[in-house]
């Protein structure tokens, strides 16, 4: 049930990373200032773009979990989440290279988006003690909705607090909004951006069916015992 | 809803003024907690930044013995059960959790906070009046509303006292970040109060957003 279409989506991120890869490589500029180390800039901020709404995703999967009472929403919470912890965490170690090459140090306090990633990343590992420590499925599936509700709220309002709490705005070679960027690199931001985002759903895709067709099987077994 | 509310508390209370087990735990936590800050950072006073940072960093902690003690009762008595058997609106059984953290948060700070004047701090508490009393309430709200949220998610956890810490610290860094940069003007040698409407209604924005967001998710939770 989960299956439908997956493997044109695969199709089509394969295509539009490999497309985002040979961008980066061979067309998108050496950055003047910071010149090659710049381009982990393509995998690292689509990554946490996507991370991010992810995690807002799951939030809102929880909601609807919550409001049907149907199970499957919880799976798809639980997936979306899982893969951006995943993703979190390349996010994290991406980040910290980039901060060592053009700025010197592994890790920059007064880097707001870094440190409100951090956060965002410790709230949301709590996320499979919690969901693994109860035993009753109802219950395991909608105390996580409602973990995923909360966490999905605190990512903006964290981002918020930590923008705010930041005294020395570091000087910025370019935005990471894209507002700045020269045309060339933001094409191959936005390219590498819908091949990360597809990559995430083609992952999501795939590990519901997997999770789907697990269960099935249990099931299946089961009924086999019975009937024997 | 509030009748009941109000009865959840003054059980709650009841509870507390007999046993003594959270508050007492709470203020004898924060004072060890400052000797240990006086030791770790080898400091006799402290003033400014360092200041407001180790009063916020000992109050969040306090605050997790609060939020793991804070379904104790209701769990080791099974009065949960009785709880949940009568016909209890699960907002108004938030609402009561929340004020009854809040008001042990309250109890805790009228004794911690001079503590924290008398034991570490520089400049003396005379100058941060009346404006650290908005601060404190305003941050006793939001930790009252997350905290009772988090207390009552990790309730039917096996790992409850792993988990409570795990979640409540995160959830309360923006909260953090606001009062200990509201409270830090406040705690200088020269006592000023720049910037102190930009924390305070950031803190007044997290709280509506936690409490609302409780009341919303809180039905979810103990049920059956």
């Amino acid at each position: 049930m989960y299956s439908k279409g997956l493997a044109p989506l695969a199709a089509a991120a394969a295509v539009t990373i490999t497309t985002a890869l040979a961008l980066v490589f061979f067309y998108a500029p050496n950055d003047a200032d910071q010149g090659f180390v710049q381009k982990i800039f393509y995998i690292h901020v689509p990554m946490a773009i996507v991370a991010l709404c992810g995690f807002v995703a799951g939030g809102i999967f929880g909601i609807r979990h919550l409001r049907s009472g149907d199970r499957s929403w919880d799976m798809r919470s639980y997936v979306a989440i899982h893969l951006s912890i995943i993703l979190g965490l390349a996010v994290l170690i991406t980040g910290s290279i980039w901060a060592k090459a053009s700025w010197g140090h592994w890790w920059l306090w007064d880097e707001p988006v870094l440190v409100s990633f951090l956060v965002v990343f410790l709230l949301y590992c709590v996320y499979y003690p919690l969901r693994f420590s109860i035993e009753d499925p109802d219950r395991q599936a909608r105390y996580s909705s409602v973990f995923a509700i909360t966490a999905g709220a605190f990512v903006p309002l964290n981002f918020i607090a930590v923008r705010l709490a930041e005294k020395y705005t570091h000087p910025r070679v370019l935005s990471q909004t894209g507002g700045s960027l020269p045309g060339e690199m933001r094409l191959t931001f936005l390219v590498a951006l819908l091949g990360m985002a597809l990559l995430f759903v083609t992952l999501w895709k795939l590990e519901l069916t997997a999770k789907h067709a697990s269960m099935q099987l249990k099931r299946l077994r089961n009924r086999a015992r019975v009937a024997a | 809803m509030i009748s009941t509310a109000r009865a959840i508390l003054r059980k709650d209370l009841l509870i507390e003024w007999r046993t003594k087990e959270s508050v007492p735990a709470m203020v004898l936590f924060s004072v060890t907690v400052y000797v240990l800050f006086h030791f770790g950072l080898d400091r006799d006073s402290l003033d400014g930044e360092l200041a407001s940072g180790v009063l916020w960093v000992t109050m969040l902690l306090a605050a997790v013995i609060g939020v793991t003690r804070l379904f104790a009762a209701e769990r080791e008595q099974g009065g949960i059960d009785g709880l949940l058997l009568a016909p209890v609106d699960r907002t108004s059984l938030f609402v009561a959790k929340a004020a009854a953290l809040f008001l042990f948060l309250t109890a805790v700070e009228l004794v911690a906070v001079p503590t924290f004047a008398l034991l570490l701090l520089g400049p003396g508490l005379g100058g941060a009046f009346p404006e650290l009393l908005a601060i404190l309430a305003l941050g006793n709200l939001g930790i009252a509303a997350v905290g009772a949220l988090v207390a009552a998610l990790a309730a039917e956890t096996r790992a409850r006292e792993l988990i409570v810490p795990l979640l409540l610290l995160p959830l309360l860094v923006p909260l953090l970040i606001a009062c200990a940069q509201a409270t830090e003007p406040l705690m200088r040698q020269d006592a000023g109060t720049e910037d102190l409407g930009r924390w305070l209604s950031v803190l007044t924005l997290y709280d509506v957003v936690f409490v609302l967001l409780s009341v919303a998710v809180f039905d979810f939770l103990l049920e059956d």
